[in-house]
């Protein structure tokens, strides 16, 4: 009983003596950043990404940048309405559902197009999330944080693009476990996910993946630079977006 | 109180039994969605809320209409209600009880909820729904028990409770006003993006509530010694009529704007629902509207309002097609045509209606405790008790004294 009760006054004094501590050791640790940036990462105001449809439109070729995004982020393959995807593909109206016209030149309507998250300047899948775990990053990217979500899945019902996937059972059942890129984690079952324009990758200074595999058919830079590579191909190109009625002004430009 | 609940009939702990039993089906059914994760579920990537999410924007209906008894009897003195005041806040616990454990079955990593509120997000109307609904349940609690137990001591209510009765009528509005928010916020699912929204969810709560209510109280009748008032039935039953014919009258403006402005996008998710969702939903539609139409005619017209063998059929009626339009409808119309303008078709598999039969066990169980209670107390003080003639003892009906005596 003494002996409890002795154990238990030293153990006290301890916790006091490092809550005294505590405070102090902030004190030095500040004027410091917490973490240290890559040197070689890049920065912008806002990415933005435009995507020239002339050059990209047919399915392999979008099948093929997938397989690159979905390798490196380690997106499960599941058949069926309950898929997860990042990058993929569809056909001009169920792209643009609004903006058709019944005589349209057929190479256009033909094509197949990209569809990806558009990290949209005001994002309904921000406001409606309850917990913060999707989030706008300052350089405009519209980010998840996989262990914050409780999966209410309210960001898939505001988000008027379809662009988010919720991992309805286990993600890891669906990955090729002697091909997983070590890099990027995977998730667990009850999370939404979705493509992110590779800040992982920006972080240490490479392009998104897909834009890297896409031999040119996809921009991407800084939409606040006047002289970056995407303010160029705007300035030069008509180009359009994904259901502009719907005011999330996204940050992916397609050139018809 | 919670004495009164422990001291019963056979029927009382058979029926007690049977909804535990149910429970335990369902909670089976829980654990191996938790175990597996929502893929048991019939929802997908195109359509992300099901019928759990129906299930609570049909219930907080059932909490908020409480006050349709409420309100009239502190908001106009209308005394007559006064005993039954009770049941509407004791309906609105289990129904808030049965709304949150819908939500907590419907969240991918339930262990993680508290994150809403450890990071309370104030843009998120799912912050604001859990807080209103929450608070409902605390206010209901808190008016309901202190009221009862003054009655059972005979005590005048305290004056304390004032002020949450009256914050608690003017919360049921909000309830079901920021639940409307939930859908009608979002851009690109059509049949939600209507200012109206919250209107038709606070005028289908008005109808369907007080009419499950009173079917649920007409039960209470069979099995106990207390009896509505005359006067207080039928005023509930005209709320009920007002309110069904409002709301059909929103649906209505509804269609008109849809189809008048000719919006593709508007009268995509009635024509789907109406017209070219498979036959079975497409029938469920039209039965909503059928029944809808039944149960107005039947509860304007006094003849048939005013006939008590009828009254029960024409609740069910009523109650099924708001569920029709409100439970199931309203969810799939707004998810269904994708925002993709394709069709995902969602249907709730068994393992889903497993898992809501659970929280529907537990709502009947905690109004089934809730309810015996207070009949209970209402039979030791002598409110709303059934005569030997039928009537109540609030009616002031010729038969009180001696026919009353004789029986006893």
């Amino acid at each position: 009983m003494k002996n409890s009760r002795r154990t238990f006054i030293k153990l006290a004094g301890i916790a006091a003596a490092g809550l005294a501590l505590a405070p102090r050791k902030g004190l030095a640790a500040e004027g410091h950043e917490p973490v240290k940036v890559n040197a070689t990462a890049i920065h912008a105001k806002h990415w933005a990404m435009v995507i020239d449809t002339t050059k990209l439109n047919t399915a392999e070729a979008i099948n093929k940048l997938a397989a690159a995004c979905h390798h490196d982020h380690n997106v499960p393959h599941i058949e069926g309405k309950q898929e997860v995807k990042w990058l993929w593909h569809d056909t001009y109206p169920h792209t643009f559902p609004e903006q058709e016209n019944p005589h349209m030149a057929e190479e256009v309507h033909e094509r197949v197009f990209p569809l990806l998250c558009n990290h949209c300047q005001n994002p309904p899948c921000v406001r409606v999330c309850p917990t913060k775990a999707t989030f706008q990053r300052p350089d405009g990217i519209v980010a998840m944080d996989y262990h914050r979500c409780i999966g209410c899945r309210y960001c898939m019902a505001g988000c008027p693009y379809g662009s988010r996937s919720f991992n309805w059972g286990d993600p890891r059942l669906g990955l090729d476990l002697g091909n997983l890129n070590p890099e990027f984690p995977t998730r667990m079952r009850g999370v939404v996910e979705k493509c992110n324009f590779c800040v992982e990758r920006l972080a240490v200074g490479k392009l998104p993946v897909c834009v890297e595999a896409s031999e040119g058919a996809m921009h991407f830079g800084d939409l606040m630079d006047p002289d970056s590579e995407v303010r160029k191909v705007l300035r030069e190109k008509f180009t359009i977006r994904r259901k502009p009625s719907a005011g999330t002004e996204p940050s992916v430009y397609y050139i018809i | 109180m919670l004495e009164l609940a422990l001291k019963g009939s056979k029927r009382y702990y058979g029926w007690i039994a049977f909804l535990l039993v149910l429970i335990a089906i369902g909670f089976a059914a829980y654990v191996n969605q938790l175990m597996v994760g929502l893929k048991t579920t019939g929802m997908g990537r195109d359509v992300s809320w099901g019928f759990y999410i129906s299930q609570l924007t049909y219930l907080v209906g059932l909490a908020a209409s409480g006050v349709m008894i409420v309100l009239p009897n502190y908001f106009h003195s209308y005394k007559t209600n006064k005993h039954m005041v009770i049941f509407g806040e004791f309906m609105a616990i289990a129904a808030c009880v049965m709304c949150l454990l819908f939500v907590i079955v419907d969240i991918g990593q339930p262990q993680r909820m508290m994150n809403m509120i450890f990071h309370p997000t104030p843009n998120s109307i799912l912050f604001w729904d859990m807080i209103v609904i929450n608070g409902y349940l605390f206010l209901n609690l808190l008016c309901g028990w202190t009221c009862l137990q003054a009655d059972r001591q005979h005590l005048p209510h305290p004056k304390w409770v004032k002020p949450f009765i009256y914050t608690s009528i003017i919360w049921a509005f909000s309830i079901h006003t920021v639940t409307a928010f939930l859908y009608q916020g979002l851009p690109g699912r059509h049949y939600w993006l209507t200012a109206i929204l919250a209107a038709r969810f606070l005028a289908s709560a008005f109808c369907a509530g007080p009419a499950i209510l009173i079917l649920v109280l007409l039960v209470t009748e069979k099995v106990t010694t207390f009896k509505m008032p005359k006067n207080a039935l039928s005023t509930l039953v005209k709320i009920v009529m007002y309110a069904m014919c409002i709301n059909m009258f929103f649906f209505l403006l509804e269609v008109f704007t849809a189809f008048y402005s000719n919006i593709p996008g508007h009268m995509h998710p009635l024509l789907y629902l109406f017209a070219h969702a498979s036959t079975g939903l497409v029938t469920l539609m039209w039965t909503f509207i059928v029944f809808a139409a039944i149960s107005i005619t039947l509860l304007v017209t006094p003849r048939f309002r005013n006939n008590l063998k009828l009254l029960p059929w024409t609740l069910v009626l009523l109650i099924i097609a708001t569920w029709l339009d409100k439970g199931l409808g309203l969810l799939i119309g707004g998810f269904n045509p994708t925002p993709f303008d394709t069709i995902t078709p969602y249907w709730p598999t068994g393992k889903e209606l497993l898992v809501s039969m659970m929280i529907y066990s537990i709502g009947a169980l905690i109004v089934t405790v809730l309810f015996k209670i207070a009949t209970e107390v209402k039979e030791e003080v002598g409110h709303s008790q059934r005569l030997a003639c039928g009537c109540s003892s609030e009616d002031g009906c010729t038969c009180t004294g001696e026919e009353a005596a004789a029986e006893a």
